[in-house]
């Protein structure tokens, strides 16, 4: 009985431990980031490059989405309202609902499976075909050369793509409304207008600018920690990925608090 | 020069060197031999400072590495070229941007200027012509040679082979092991050679050290090894599964 009671406690004081690590480690990759951001700025082309492969690489993606994300807001709109609030605010419904949450949320869960498992994959193989260890012999930092371009890119393009992702939702909204919903274009657009608020839009975006974030962080840390061949490269692909989906919704509740609560509070 | 003394570390359960003591003259090449998971690619790491030692020292030109900065490291790093086990070529990019990595990053040479040493050392591995291809359309040995032309773009004082020849057929191995030799007398380059190819070893060695259980257990001249009473050499030599090395 008490052996089975040690052998948890060393388990659990393991995982802890670990977990304290983990949280460390990735604290130093984001300091490290920070410390070359300079230096890696000036190969500027590298961040081109990814804002390529990060963003527009992601646009049908993030239009496919968000055109069925902004028309099933307007369908749950349209039953909900009911009978209870008048149609003519939907377009105003639609529009706060997308643009503060659903756009940049679901905009970095896609770009997140998508991004973050490309990102793991590839680091992850250059680990273990020693090309990681080749640019430190080479005297290349890792860091400047794969992890600044990486995280630069995301933090420019998951605003932009969530702007796109917004615009197209409210397009989608928009075709349910005026389709099934009986809803006309006038009222749409005035509805939206009405209740349209700068700081909606914002914290939209600095949500998606930390989204960006996380998703290239969580990709370059895991990719970074691969071990063991192919089947390393599997595992790295899929930590990277639940990592950054769980992280986004965690700092999507704390960021709307610290923005709502104090920022925006007014 | 590199001096290395008492050199210890030890990853994970496992003491993988205990002490090793290794002088490379400057202007030779010395052949690191010994069985597979001894830590050959292990010292060879430490060397460079992508691993770092629990204790030791490791000298380079009069100028101790371990423990360096980063910053100090990379000066350091930039008088080595490295030839990985299995090359190391990024695959994102072409043979050519690869080669002229190292030159892009740390000189301020014109475009048209590192085309033309990329050319040139691609040249001297036997490789004209082909900086347009992506590593993986490669050969194996031509993957070899791709990275040995990297490794000696900044023309290096140091180069280090992890095992140039393991894994290459006869001929291609020829190929390398002259290469190897040929650099030596071409650019008076001191080398290591990390392999456990005896083949290769006697060809490139003009020193030999055995590497058994993290200790140099014997250096020597290629004659030496040859004729030497030491029994772990002769087994090792010998390819025997008897012995005082345990298999
Ligand atoms: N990062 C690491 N973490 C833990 N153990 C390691 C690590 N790298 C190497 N080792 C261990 O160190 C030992 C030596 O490994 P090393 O790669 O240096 O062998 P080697 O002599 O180069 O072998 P080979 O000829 O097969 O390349 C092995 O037992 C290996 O398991
Ligand atoms: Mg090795």
């Amino acid at each position: 009985m008490t052996e089975w009671l040690e052998d948890g406690y060393d388990y659990l004081r393991d995982k802890l431990i670990d977990g304290i690590a983990e949280v460390g480690r990735i604290a130093m990759l984001v300091g490290d980031t920070f410390r070359k951001l300079g230096r890696g700025l000036r190969s500027f082309g590298l961040v081109v490059d990814q804002m390529d492969h990060i963003g527009v690489q992601s646009l049908m993606l993030v239009f496919i989405v968000s055109l069925f994300t902004g028309a099933v807001a307007a369908v749950q709109a349209g039953y909900q309202f009911a009978n209870v609030v008048p149609l003519k605010f939907i377009g105003s419904v639609i529009l706060r609902s997308v643009i503060i949450e659903l756009g940049p949320v679901l905009t970095a869960l896609i770009v997140g499976g998508r991004v973050g498992a490309s990102i793991a994959a590839e680091l992850g193989t250059m680990r273990v075909t020693e090309q990681i260890d080749a640019l430190d012999a080479m005297a290349i930092n890792p860091v400047r050369y794969l992890v600044v371009p990486r995280v630069v890119a995301a933090v420019i393009m998951l605003p932009m793509l969530t702007i796109i992702a917004n615009f197209i939702a409210i397009i989608g909204g928009w075709i349910v409304c005026v389709t099934t919903l009986d809803v006309s274009t006038h009222t749409y657009v005035t509805s939206m207008k009405t209740f349209f608020f700068m700081k909606d839009l914002w914290s939209g975006l600095i949500k998606a600018f930390f989204f960006g974030g996380i998703i290239a962080w969580m990709g370059c840390y895991y990719g970074f920690r691969t071990e063991g061949g192919a089947e390393g490269v599997g595992i790295a692909t899929t930590r990277a990925v639940v990592s950054a989906c769980v992280l986004v919704l965690v700092s999507d509740y704390v960021i709307a608090n610290v923005l709502f609560r104090f920022i925006f509070a007014s | 020069m590199i001096k290395i003394r008492d050199l210890k570390i030890r990853l994970g359960k496992k003491q993988v060197l205990n002490g090793v003591d290794l002088d490379i003259p400057t202007g030779k090449t010395v052949v690191v031999m010994g069985r597979s998971g001894t830590g050959k690619s292990v010292l060879f790491k430490n060397i460079i400072g992508l691993m770092h030692p629990d204790s030791g020292s490791i000298e380079v030109d009069g100028q101790e590495v371990v423990g360096l900065r980063e910053k100090d490291l990379n000066e350091v790093r930039k008088r080595f070229g490295v030839l990985f086990q299995s090359g190391a070529l990024f695959d994102s990019m072409t043979v050519g941007e690869n080669v002229g990595l190292p030159l892009r990053e740390h000189t301020k040479l014109p475009d048209a200027e590192i085309a033309k040493r990329v050319a040139d050392r691609l040249e001297w591995v036997g490789l004209k012509g082909v900086e347009a291809m992506k590593p993986a359309s490669l050969s194996g040995g031509m993957r070899k040679r791709v990275g040995l032309a990297r490794a000696i773009a900044m023309d290096p004082a140091y180069i280090l082979y992890d095992e140039p020849t393991t894994g290459l057929d006869p001929i291609m191995s020829d190929v390398i092991n002259r290469l190897i030799r040929s650099l030596q007398q071409r650019i008076g380059v001191t080398s290591i050679v990390v392999t456990h190819d005896m083949n290769s070893a006697y060809h490139v060695a003009d020193e030999m050290a055995l590497l058994n259980e993290g200790r140099v257990v014997f250096t020597g001249t290629p004659d030496e090894a040859r004729t030497t009473s030491n029994p772990m050499v002769r087994q090792f030599i010998e390819g025997s599964s008897e012995g005082p090395i345990k298999p």
